[in-house]
């Protein structure tokens, strides 16, 4: 049927541009499956392909609605303030509750159902303390095989609040990455008390006394300001080349210099 | 007859050379107009330099530096990631994992990852030869320039338009083709969903201005996050304190995940 009427169509056609029937039924079907591809795209593409590049766009949003397990580092404090207070003032105070506790968001969605784990038997503690070629020099490790075999950590140790079982006798003890860098850089000479004023308990109890830094840009400017400035005369100042100086008041606006400037390896530059 | 007919109604041959004469440098311009159209704001966002620069619409890429001189390889990153991001238990399957460097004192040196380092690492057996060792904490390095991009037929997994590498779970047709062109190992196929699965720096945590669960437990703070480029971010304070490596940058993927305190041996 389409033929005849295809005869008939390309007969008045034919008369007229002089286009054979051929031609007439291949542009039909050339027509056909244009609109079927055409019809099929629209049909099988997700409408968000292709909004922000090659891919679907709402993926993002599928990505994004995932739901969470870990609820964060201060969501504890809100209800066990007593217990966040002490580890925020030990030695433990950047391990968050949810290393040992595991996932919390469940638990604070609704806390009378979702009970944490409170690990109490010897095997978690030496996942970080066990002794290990590989940790880092000073950090506080056992060898578990002999450190008091069978009984539980916490009989001797709070979690919450571990003490280290001596003082430590320098600054690089605890803060091992800071004076290897410090070492190498041109402020090696520099003790860590010049900038630093360290109360001496904070080798006791770290986190309740913290040390100082210095919170004036005059103190760098002891020895880093233009010399016309210089009002008292740090030792190393005279020998600082010129371009390791600046105009003090002008140069750093409402910053303090160690906001872009790390003292401790100070090349690094802003 | 016929043929006089036809010469006088269809174009003649000079009008059609004519015609095309015209018609294809038009055709040509009006393609590479609409390829620069396209283009155009997809490669901002894949350039950080330039991100900066264009302004509107652009965002500032993810990122995340590892401090290899803190990691004391407990694993809680890795056991992190599994409840997080329902990675299954069993060996194998890892969105980030652990691997212990060993070097001896001569010869190759010797890597492993028992069990993606979730339950801790063995002692080293032949200790008294043994230069140096320590961790290195992997994950999808987010490259700018991603291969795994490149090469998904369906475009399953893209770049979003923060800089994050991730996977259209519900388009993934699981053909590896991925897993096979990542360079750093960093994407396995998920058993149960039969779908590429990967580190996406937990997306839907950062869009919540959380942590990554991976950087949230770490106890010593060896990994820090953050937006590439903006000074206020804790990782580009840290990039600026630090001498950062990427790893396997001779294959100019540009990857967002910078270590500090790497050695050479650390690819």
């Amino acid at each position: 049927m389409i033929f005849t009427k295809l005869n008939a169509k390309g007969k008045w056609l034919l008369n007229r541009f002089n286009i054979p029937r051929q031609t007439i039924a291949l542009g039909l079907l050339f027509g056909i499956l244009v609109v079927v591809f055409l019809a099929g795209r629209a049909l099988f593409v997700p409408r968000s392909f292709g909004l922000y590049g090659h891919y679907r766009g709402d993926a993002i949003k599928d990505n994004e609605s995932l739901a969470i397990q870990f609820a964060g580092s201060t969501a504890c404090a809100d209800c066990h303030a007593d217990i966040f207070d002490l580890k925020a003032g030990s030695f433990h105070a950047n391990v968050a509750c949810e290393v040992c506790h595991g996932a919390a968001a469940d638990h604070i969605a609704d806390p009378g159902k979702m009970k944490q784990s409170a690990p109490r038997e010897r095997g978690l503690c030496p996942l970080c303390h066990n002794y290990n070629p590989a940790r880092p020099t000073g950090f506080p490790q056992i060898i578990t095989d002999r450190h008091n075999p069978g009984k539980p950590c916490m009989k001797c140790h709070n979690p919450h609040d571990p003490k280290p079982p001596s003082v430590p006798a320098g600054c690089n003890e605890c803060h091992r990455a800071i004076a290897n860098q410090l070492a190498v850089s041109p402020h090696a000479a520099l003790d860590c008390t010049i900038c630093h004023d360290v109360p001496e308990t904070h080798k006791i109890s770290p986190r309740q006394n913290r040390p100082g830094k210095p919170n004036n840009n005059n103190f760098c400017g002891r020895c880093h300001a233009k010399p016309a400035d210089t009002s008292t005369n740090a030792p190393p100042a005279a020998e600082l080349i010129p371009t390791h100086r600046v105009e003090i008041k002008t140069h750093a606006g409402r910053y303090l210099c160690w906001e872009c400037h790390y003292p401790h390896h100070p090349e690094a530059g802003p | 007859m016929k043929n006089k007919i036809s010469s006088k109604n269809l174009l003649s041959r000079r009008q059609f050379l004519d015609f095309c004469r015209k018609a294809v440098p038009t055709g040509l311009l009006l393609v590479t107009a609409g390829a620069g159209r396209a283009g155009g704001p997809g490669h901002s966002v894949a350039d950080p330099a330039s991100a900066g620069g264009e302004g509107q619409g652009t965002l500032r890429p993810f990122g995340m530096a590892i401090d290899i001189r803190k990691c004391i390889g407990c694993g809680r990153c890795v056991n992190a990631c599994k409840i997080e991001n329902n990675v299954p238990r069993e060996p194998l399957y890892f969105r980030t994992w652990v691997e212990r460097y060993i070097l001896p004192a001569e010869g190759e040196p010797k890597v492993d990852s028992p069990n993606g380092g979730l339950d801790g690492f063995p002692e080293i057996a032949e200790s008294n030869s043994v230069l140096k060792s320590f961790f290195v904490p992997k994950l999808c390095n987010h490259c700018a320039n991603p291969p795994c991009v490149q090469v998904c037929p369906v475009g399953a997994t893209f770049q979003s338009p923060d800089g994050v590498v991730l996977v259209d779970q519900k388009y993934c047709v699981g053909c590896r083709y991925c897993i096979q062109a990542c360079p750093y190992g960093a994407r396995y196929l998920h058993p149960e969903k039969l779908t590429a699965d990967k580190c996406t720096f937990c997306y839907h945590r950062i869009k919540k201005d959380l942590l990554p669960a991976c950087v949230e437990v770490c106890p010593t703070q060896a990994r820090v996050f953050g937006e590439i480029g903006s000074h206020s971010s804790p990782l580009w304070r840290f990039i600026r304190a630090n001498a950062t490596t990427i790893l396997k940058a001779e294959l100019n993927t540009r990857p967002n995940v910078f270590y500090a305190g790497a050695s050479s041996e650390v690819r």
